[in-house]
């Protein structure tokens, strides 16, 4: 279609090639999140994800267990052992002290101060030496290995337990939910009303909601804050409370909702909804047996982009929900981590990743009325 | 689990008390007005004040909801802009005048002009390119789906994501951030890129381009396939080759598509608040607005007159989009 036929199949490669090229840059960010995720979190921190298969090196201190289990050969006292306790990495140098932690090759024999002797092979196995009984603490062993390749849900586990991500999930679904479901009903009354029926100053509703439909929510944040703090005190209950962030997720979604299933509504054949009136039934009856059934898949697009803008929401979830660590939703959580624990990449990751898994599989199981939603809210 | 269940049970509670009053509104408005078994002349002016309420009945919620949470903040945010701290003192213009003469206000306020020029100019761009190729291979959906996809995470999944690609290791250690290994594989010398001032807002917009790209490109997609086949066939026989067909044909009759897509995500780059504070909270010369403006509404117990004036200039930069939009609305309705 683009061009001559002789050069068609050089550009449709160079086109599959681009494409890939294209998909490539957009999905390695997310791959590599997971990939990090799952890792053992002492090669995440040495090793690029991208040689998550490959083994890595590392450089380890080890440090012998207590003195109980030494035992007495000849005239030496022995410690014997193993460095790894489940991994069949292999040692490839060994030293005593920090100043030289690759001073010996594996299988020779170091010679320490007061006549100890230290002995590493390549599986990990140690023979600790020493003319008089050890008395204080472990041997300090210091080595380099290459461990192999290891991964592990640890890091989930971690993170869902000690992080408190579990509490969190919890709380965003406690959040998303009824923001989620509420709306839609008010939006489908009015969708309709604005659609179909006749009463003075409709226009200038329907103006007015898609004038809301870009207003910033950072418009509305600072009286809203002061409100509900002033009815948190008169009442004695907290401000941040689960209904009050419901209310506000329903009222920040109606303007969306509105507008797109009144679009929706206002597309439906006119002579069914006439012919209905005809028959006498009232508006009422006709919205809830006709009107209702037939605007599903504009309810499910909303819904879906409800569900998706509620559970990826931080502003107002820090605004009307606060820091308190009981009702944290996930993208608060994130965020505290992201201070507490900056530079430790097993958590965020794992962390991440939980947070993305229902949006994600939301957004593939649905992505046909997402694609649908955001078509009739755009393109006009 | 408990919380889980009541979060179900005012779901529930919120739906049935929904559908309640507009089962309820309804039904005593129709006892209320009888239009049975009267007089004609009683039954005609009862079915027309009916039809004259019932409307409201149906609006009525979502008008109140409206009220409360737009109409009367954007109100309030104007009075408090002229207030002090806290809300109680008059203070005229003071909060405007502070704005005007801090340093830290037009550093944010150009920055976010920085944001309303990339931003939504590659989203576009490449959204049009990925649109336009995508359309011509066979595992052209696949592609638009996984590139769609970041459309799903939330902005500060996003930024974890992108703050472990620039991630920096000082020294001879090994980087594991994406970007630096990168750069240390050609050659280079790590930076820790998100410190660099002013480049590392370009650092922090290629997070949100990652995001938005899908949503033009799904958009511009579906505008591209209403073009009519017959222009493109006409200037095929007229001799134009590939990028004279796109840029003559094609772009010119999605127009108005890319300028919605264009207002979109400009809307949206003037809100964006979640990327900033993740990657820098406004640090190294990277704040802006959005993120500014939460930072006074907490910043020693929180400054409402200083954060309403940054949100009423928020608004104001979207009220020429909101102009347009609504002229579009309006013209839409007149046609239909």
């Amino acid at each position: 279609m683009l061009t001559s036929s002789s050069k068609k199949s050089s550009l449709t490669w160079l086109v599959h090639l681009s494409v890939f090229l294209l998909v490539l840059i957009w999905t390695i960010p997310t791959a590599g999140l997971f990939v990090s995720s799952i890792r053992d979190k002492d090669q995440l921190s040495v090793s690029g994800w991208w040689t998550a298969l490959a083994s890595s090196e590392q450089k380890v201190v080890y440090r012998t267990p207590v003195p109980d289990s030494q035992i007495q050969e000849a005239d030496q006292y022995v410690l014997k052992g193993n460095l790894f306790a489940d991994s069949n990495a292999s040692v490839s140098a060994f030293g005593f002290s920090s100043l030289k932690p690759d001073a010996f090759v594996v299988g020779s024999t170091a010679t320490m101060k007061k006549g100890k002797t230290l002995t590493v092979q390549a599986n990990g196995d140690y023979v600790v030496t020493s003319p008089v009984p050890f008395t204080k603490r472990g041997q300090r062993i210091f080595y380099t290995a290459d461990v192999p390749p290891r991964f592990t849900l640890d890091n989930y586990r971690e993170v869902l337990g000690s992080e408190g991500l579990a509490k969190s999930f919890i709380n965003s679904l406690t959040v998303t939910i009824p923001s989620t479901v509420i709306p839609i009903l008010m939006a489908a009354f009015a969708a309709y009303a604005l659609a179909w029926m006749r009463f003075p100053g409709r226009a200038l509703l329907l103006v007015t909601v898609v004038g809301l439909l870009v207003v910033p929510l950072q418009m509305s944040l600072i009286p809203l804050l002061k409100a509900y703090n002033f009815i948190g005190e008169s009442f004695g209950v907290g401000s941040k409370t689960y209904l009050g962030i419901w209310l506000a997720h329903t009222a920040f979604g109606l303007p969306l909702a509105i507008y797109l299933l009144r679009n929706y509504i206002a597309g439906l054949p006119g002579e069914i909804i006439e012919s209905a009136r005809v028959d006498g039934a009232s508006d009422f009856d006709i919205f809830r047996k006709i009107v209702l059934p037939l605007s599903f898949p504009a309810l499910a697009s909303f819904s879906i982009f409800q569900f998706l803008w509620v559970w990826n929401d931080l502003l107002v979830a820090m605004v009307f929900l606060g820091n308190n660590e009981e009702q944290l939703v996930l993208t608060g959580r994130l965020r505290e981590l992201l201070g507490s624990r900056g530079g430790n990449w097993e958590i965020l990751t794992a962390s991440a990743f939980i947070t993305i898994l229902v949006p994600l599989a939301v957004f593939f199981a649905l992505q046909r009325f997402l694609v649908r939603g955001l078509l009739a809210g755009s393109v006009k | 689990m408990a919380q889980l269940i009541s979060a179900l049970l005012v779901m529930c509670i919120g739906v049935f008390g929904c559908a309640l009053y507009f089962y309820g509104a309804n039904l005593l408005l129709d006892y209320c007005f009888p239009a049975k078994q009267r007089p004609y002349d009683v039954i005609a002016r009862n079915l027309r004040i009916r039809n004259a309420i019932r409307p409201w009945l149906f609006i009525g919620p979502a008008m109140l909801a409206l009220g409360l949470y737009f109409i009367y903040p954007i109100i309030d945010s104007v009075r408090l802009s002229l207030f002090d701290r806290s809300g109680e003192a008059f203070v005229g213009f003071a909060n405007y005048q502070w704005l005007f003469s801090s340093t830290e206000f037009f550093e944010s306020f150009k920055n976010n002009m920085l944001w309303l020029i990339v931003v939504p100019t590659l989203s576009t761009f490449f959204g049009l390119v990925i649109a336009t190729m995508t359309d011509r291979i066979w595992w052209g959906n696949i592609a638009k789906s996984l590139i769609f996809m970041p459309m799903a995470i939330s902005f500060i999944g996003a930024s974890i994501i992108w703050k472990f690609i620039y991630d920096y290791r000082s020294g001879d250690d090994t980087q594991i951030g994406l970007l630096n290994a990168l750069v240390v594989f050609f050659g280079g010398e790590p930076v820790a890129w998100i410190t660099v001032p002013f480049w590392n807002n370009f650092f922090l917009m290629i997070i949100l381009v990652w995001v938005q790209t899908g949503f033009a490109m799904v958009i511009l997609s579906a505008a591209l396939r209403g073009i009519p086949e017959e222009t493109i066939e006409a200037a095929v026989l007229d001799g134009a080759n590939g990028i004279q067909i796109f840029f003559r044909i094609m772009v010119p009759q999605i127009w108005g598509t890319i300028a919605v897509v264009w207002t979109t995500i400009t809307i949206l780059v003037l809100k964006v608040f979640d990327i900033v504070l993740a990657m820098t909270n406004g640090q190294w010369n990277t704040q802006v607005l959005a993120n500014q403006m939460f930072d006074w509404m907490f910043r020693g117990g929180g400054d409402s007159g200083r954060g309403a004036v940054i949100a009423i200039v928020i608004m104001v930069l979207v009220i020429p989009i909101m102009v347009w939009n609504i002229r579009r609305a309006n013209a839409e309705m007149e046609g239909r």
